[in-house]
């Protein structure tokens, strides 16, 4: 919403200036936006200089001048005038401008084979004068102006752009702002002026609300003016449209968007001649089709509510006019159309034909109801004013009375709610200035609302409206009290924060990644998961919630790479959908590593990236979660963007639960790339389920043992299985098994490997002699090769 | 001078003539090892009279004695001598570069994140979550946003389903009716997340992330949001003093509604945040609309309070100074890197919230 000061004191008396009155309206709730320099159409003509005026090649009567606009560049226009000469200050309009005198648009444009950007004007295509001999000769006072609008300077005034919130539709309008003003102590609001005017011929044209289901029109007022000269606007009715933004066009159209802007009263105005017949406001048919004021041509649903003559549709109510009965230069008779729509099927329409304009904005947001009438009134001023004619007595069709709402007060509310003691007589005293009608009753006040305020429904609405106008500084703050009942954190959350920051340590870039992708790429981790399509992405490559979060994470690993960065580890902590209800999403943790082989680099060369760090990184991790190796194997399954045979599965030992994937990523999807996965809610889950209070410490100080172990296996056999076996033979006495070696080759038959295995053995009760240490190897020897098939190697 | 007496003069002056290391230990083996020279004298023994005997006997001990103090001496002053040549030897250029280590960041959003949560929870809030795909109830109708009302314009929202019923989360305050529906009064909460609009331009991105906050019991009113809001703020940005100004603004599901600008000025580029007259916003806030405590199951005669909305992106780019939005999701090896936060630091109460 915009406005300027002048147009403020049209409706509030007041000696604040404008800057006090910017600071008020932020105070109460009309935020200020933006404040500029009114622009007037005379504001693009600036006052410029030739450099140098040659002569043209093509033609002996023109010149073509450099012209110096105080820009960088130098520009070149032709011209005409025999004054054009060297140093000549003079006023310039560039292309795009309309020139005052014959409303020709300047385009750049080729005189006799030259190229002119612009023009240089006389004072007659300003009309500043009659003088069209030659172009303006300004005196040396300008030559600090160059560059600068020749009209602008003088006036000075703002135009103030508020961000009115969808509450408040009274403050679209200039009367509602300055009455706003007014009852916070910045001035009187002025009455409204009582019509004069005389309604001397007859309202002859038939005007019918049908009865429709949802007919969105309830209250449909008009009038006629007949013999008017729909001329130019006045000067200052063009600046004031020019201050909002629009361009003038004629005097009623011009007359109607300023009543809407300063009643926020939207209005319609029909070339009378134009109609057929009759009036008829009624729900459209589906299919039907009108040319709308913005040249498109729309094709109606069922049920929209449209102005109709005897032709057809004439305008979409509170949206759009029709081309068709557009009031033209020349027209002579209108009808003026003052009506209230209803605001959700307003919006309902405008949202199915995609189309948006002032009246629209207004309506939907709810114009006062009450406005009819005032809305003719003060436009019909203003055309015979400007335009002359004759108006007619308004035709008024109202199909639904217009109820106040009337709401019970208790005064009390107000302290209650902001902290601070506030009198009585001062809410009755502020909400009357606001306009509603307050009387006391008991205890409580019965407070009428305004028609102006459908924002306004209960209580609370009321205690808002005080302390708005009050002010929000005047409320004590309360120093917040330093006591906790609860844990801020839940336990799943605990675990969230730890995972997040023990995976950063172990070198990982944290990102933060959106939640949607590619499905392309999504594609490629989904599994069994069905897509989830957003309807309307922001880009076609940003269109389904992802399954996973390596699809985003690779995108930017090979953007990084493409930058340059070959070493990389990123992590992101966040969430994956399983499917489109909400709570369909799991918490994962999702690392990946990359490193670039570098041959020439030997600090580096015998620490190159491969799926045991991927897989260190993941447990250390899982261990600093509270998962340690006690608690989870090793399996196989992993899904298809894992590289089947560099990749496995955190199990938990029930087997139940996938806690994790590692692994090198599909060659396919990426090369020399690993990754894991880490699913949060399931670990946190099986943790709370199978933690063990811990117990004190015990420890055995009786001599430790090693007895080292080569047993020859099947190639594809895996270790862990033997590891199990192993464990499984005397829980008490084998304290730890390590793998020290791993060896294929010479020496060994080409299907078999050889595991190398050290094994601490230690009693918790007694030093071990000889003997017993014999028994125990023994049985390791012979369980392993009775359960594994493995065979000792000698 | 007796065979003994010569031989112990020979292996004297065997240990004081080497400075061999290997020398040592073949004169250690002659003297002091099983076969040696000790020990072949003690055999002696045997054929002496009990008188010889004794004399004898005495005399290996006392010459063993000096022997052995002659050896250790040496023994050391070779080994220390040859410690010292190979010390001498082992010259390596440390300025070598150390074995490679790569240092994680934590992204500037979580870090602040678990600054405001510190913060929140020194004055008793706990965090509470919602999942991102949300019901049109939760998302709007709940928080008092009537279908077809205007107020619907200021979220672009991106729908999972042509009826316009599931949704991703426009704003974080469904997170206060799944809270209020699943507990009982009084709340106090705060739940950080994802948020999502279908924007994006240099100052909006179609995800983004949000903290709300939600008090609610009985007498709560705008003073203590007023406190429970300045008390953050200067928390926040760590320091004494702030300016803060409460402007009226409307909000579907709060009643009276504010939005909280805070005071700065620009010093050499850089934003001061507490002092100067320009004017920031930072969040939005309110009473609790009565409509949405009952959509919620709540007593509005008996319970009433705030809830407020603070952009924690924007909340990361005033406090570490970061220009552009959309560099956060950019994930660009080097941003992360500079804006990013060691795992270690983690924000605490009692060590305070930044290093």
């Amino acid at each position: 919403m915009k406005f300027t000061k002048d147009w403020l004191d049209v409706h509030l008396k007041t000696n604040k200036s404008e800057s006090q009155i910017i600071q008020k309206l932020n105070n109460i709730g009309l935020e200020v936006e933006k404040v500029e320099p009114v622009k007037n159409e005379l504001s693009e003509f600036i006052v410029a200089r030739i450099v140098k005026a040659n002569k043209h090649p093509n033609a002996d009567r023109l010149k073509l001048c450099d012209v110096d606009i105080g820009k960088k560049e130098i520009l070149k226009v032709v011209c005409g005038a025999p004054n054009a000469r060297d140093g000549l200050l003079t006023i310039y309009a560039p292309p795009g401008s309309v020139i005052p005198k014959n409303g020709m648009k300047l385009e750049v444009s080729k005189i006799r084979g030259e190229t002119s950007y612009g023009m240089l004007c006389s004072e007659s295509e300003l009309k500043l004068s009659n003088e069209s001999e030659g172009i303006i000769d300004l005196n040396d006072k300008y030559k600090t102006k160059i560059g600068k609008s020749y009209f602008d300077e003088k006036k000075g005034k703002n135009v103030i752009e508020l961000s009115i919130t969808p509450n408040r539709p009274d403050c679209l309008g200039v009367r509602g702002i300055a009455r706003d003003l007014s009852a916070s102590n910045f001035g009187k609001l002025k009455e409204q002026r009582k019509s004069k005017v005389k309604k001397n011929i007859k309202h002859n044209l038939k005007i019918t609300i049908e009865k429709n289901k949802n007919q969105a029109c309830s209250i449909f007022g008009s009038c006629i003016i007949k013999n008017i000269k729909n001329t130019e606007s006045p000067g200052w009715l063009k600046n004031r449209i020019l201050a909002l933004g629009l361009r003038p066009i004629s005097a009623v159209v011009d007359i109607t968007n300023y009543v809407m802007f300063d009643l926020n009263r939207p209005l319609h105005a029909y070339d009378l001649d134009k109609i057929k017949n009759k009036i008829i406001i009624r729900n459209s048919k589906k299919g039907e089709n009108f040319k709308a004021l913005d040249n498109k041509n729309y094709i109606l649903d069922k049920d929209m509510c449209v102005i109709s003559d005897d032709k057809g549709v004439l305008g979409l109510g509170g949206i759009i006019g029709g081309e068709r009965s557009g009031t033209e230069k020349h027209t002579k008779n209108i009808l003026l159309e003052s009506a209230y729509f209803d605001p959700a099927i307003i919006r309902k329409t405008a949202k199915k034909l995609d189309l948006n304009s002032d009246a629209k904005f207004r309506f939907e947001r709810g114009v006062d109801p009450q406005s009819v009438n005032a809305g003719l009134d003060s436009a019909v001023e203003l055309i015979l004013e400007i335009c002359g004619g004759e108006v007619s007595k308004f035709d008024i069709q109202q199909t639904k009375k217009i109820k106040d709402l009337e709401i019970k007060f208790d005064p009390k509310m107000v302290s209650k709610t902001v902290g601070n003691n506030i009198n009585t007589n001062e809410i009755k005293k502020t909400l009357s200035n606001l306009g509603f009608t307050v009387k006391t009753k008991g205890k409580f006040l019965n407070v009428k609302v305004p028609s102006w305020r459908p924002d306004i429904f209960g209580e609370i609405d009321l205690v808002e409206e005080v302390i708005r106008i009050i002010g929000f500084e005047k409320i004590k703050s309360i120093e917040p009290e330093k006591k906790r009942t609860k844990p801020t954190l839940n336990f799943f959350q605990k675990h969230f924060h730890l995972a997040q920051r023990s995976v950063a340590s172990k070198g990982y870039l944290e990102t933060i990644t959106w939640s949607f992708t590619d499905e392309k790429i999504n594609n490629k981790f989904k599994e069994k998961l069905e897509s989830v399509k957003i309807i309307n992405p922001i880009s076609s490559d940003l269109n389904v919630l992802r399954n996973s979060l390596y699809p985003n994470l690779i995108f930017y690993l090979e953007k990084n790479l493409n930058r340059g960065f070959g070493d990389q580890a990123l992590f992101e902590i966040g969430p994956t959908f399983t499917g489109k209800k909400p709570g369909q999403q799991i918490t994962v943790v999702c690392g990946i590593k990359k490193q670039s082989i570098d041959e020439d680099n030997y600090l580096k060369k015998n620490s190159l990236v491969d799926v045991f760090h991927i897989k260190k990184d993941l447990v250390q991790s899982l261990t600093e979660l509270g998962i340690n190796k006690e608690y989870f194997k090793i399996g196989e399954n992993t899904p298809s963007y894992y590289h089947p045979g560099i990749s496995g599965s955190i199990v938990s030992k029930d087997g139940n639960f996938v806690l994790a994937y590692f692994g090198a990523l599909h060659p396919k999807i990426i090369s020399n790339t690993f990754g894991f996965e880490i699913f949060l809610e399931k670990l946190v889950d099986y943790k709370a389920k199978n933690t063990k209070t811990k117990e004190s410490l015990t420890f055995s100080d009786y001599q430790k043992s090693d007895r080292d172990f080569a047993f020859l296996v099947n190639k594809d056999s895996r270790a862990q299985d033997l590891l199990e076996v192993i464990q499984k033979i005397d829980k008490d006495l084998i304290k730890e098994i390590k793998i020290f070696d791993v060896y294929e080759g010479e020496n060994i038959p080409s299907d078999k490997k050889s595991i190398a295995l050290k094994v601490t053995i230690q009693s918790d009760h007694k030093t071990l002699n000889e003997n017993d240490l014999t028994n125990i190897s023994k049985k390791i020897v012979s369980t392993v090769e009775e359960k594994t098939g493995a065979k000792l190697r000698s | 001078m007796s065979d003994f007496e010569k031989k112990i003069l020979e292996f004297k002056n065997r240990l004081n003539s080497t400075q061999d290391s290997n020398e040592i230990e073949s004169i250690r083996t002659d003297i002091f090892s099983k076969n040696g020279f000790i020990n072949s004298q003690f055999k002696k023994l045997g054929s002496l009279s009990e008188n010889e005997k004794k004399t004898f006997a005495s005399n290996i001990n006392k010459a063993k004695q000096e022997l052995l103090e002659i050896f250790r001496a040496k023994a050391t002053e070779v080994s220390d001598k040859d410690l010292k040549e190979k010390i001498k030897k082992e010259k390596i250029d440390v300025t070598l570069p150390e074995k490679e280590f790569k240092i994680g960041k934590i992204h500037p959003v979580s870090q602040v994140i678990d600054e405001i949560s510190c913060i929140f929870s020194e004055i008793g809030f706990s965090v509470e979550e919602g999942p991102d795909v949300e019901n049109d109830y939760n998302n709007f109708t709940a928080l008092n946003t009537p279908e077809d009302h205007p107020a619907k314009d200021m979220h672009d929202t991106f729908y999972l389903d042509e009826n316009m019923k599931t949704l991703l989360r426009t704003h974080t305050s469904p997170v206060q009716v799944r809270t209020m529906l699943k507990g009982k009064p009084p709340f106090k909460i705060i739940a950080p997340g994802r948020t999502y609009r279908s924007d994006s331009d240099q100052t909006h991105t179609p995800m983004f992330h949000q903290l709300e906050g939600l008090h609610i019991d009985k007498n709560i009113n705008m003073g203590h949001l007023k406190g429970c809001l300045n008390y953050f703020i200067k928390e926040f940005f760590e320091v004494d003093k702030i300016k803060m100004r409460f402007r009226p603004s409307h909000f579907p599901f709060t009643e009276p509604s504010a939005e909280v600008d805070i005071g700065y000025r620009i010093e050499k580029n850089k934003i001061i945040i507490g002092e100067g007259d320009k004017w920031l916003e930072v969040l939005g806030c309110g009473m609790v609309h009565p409509n949405v405590l009952k959509n919620c199951k709540v007593d509005p005669k008996i319970y009433q309070g705030f809830a407020f909305g603070i952009g924690i992106d924007r909340l990361a780019m005033l406090k570490y100074g970061i220009n552009d939005l959309r560099s956060f999701f950019e994930c660009d090896y080097r941003w992360l890197n500079y804006y990013g936060f060691d795992p270690l630091d983690v924000p605490t109460n009692y060590r305070g919230l930044s290093k």
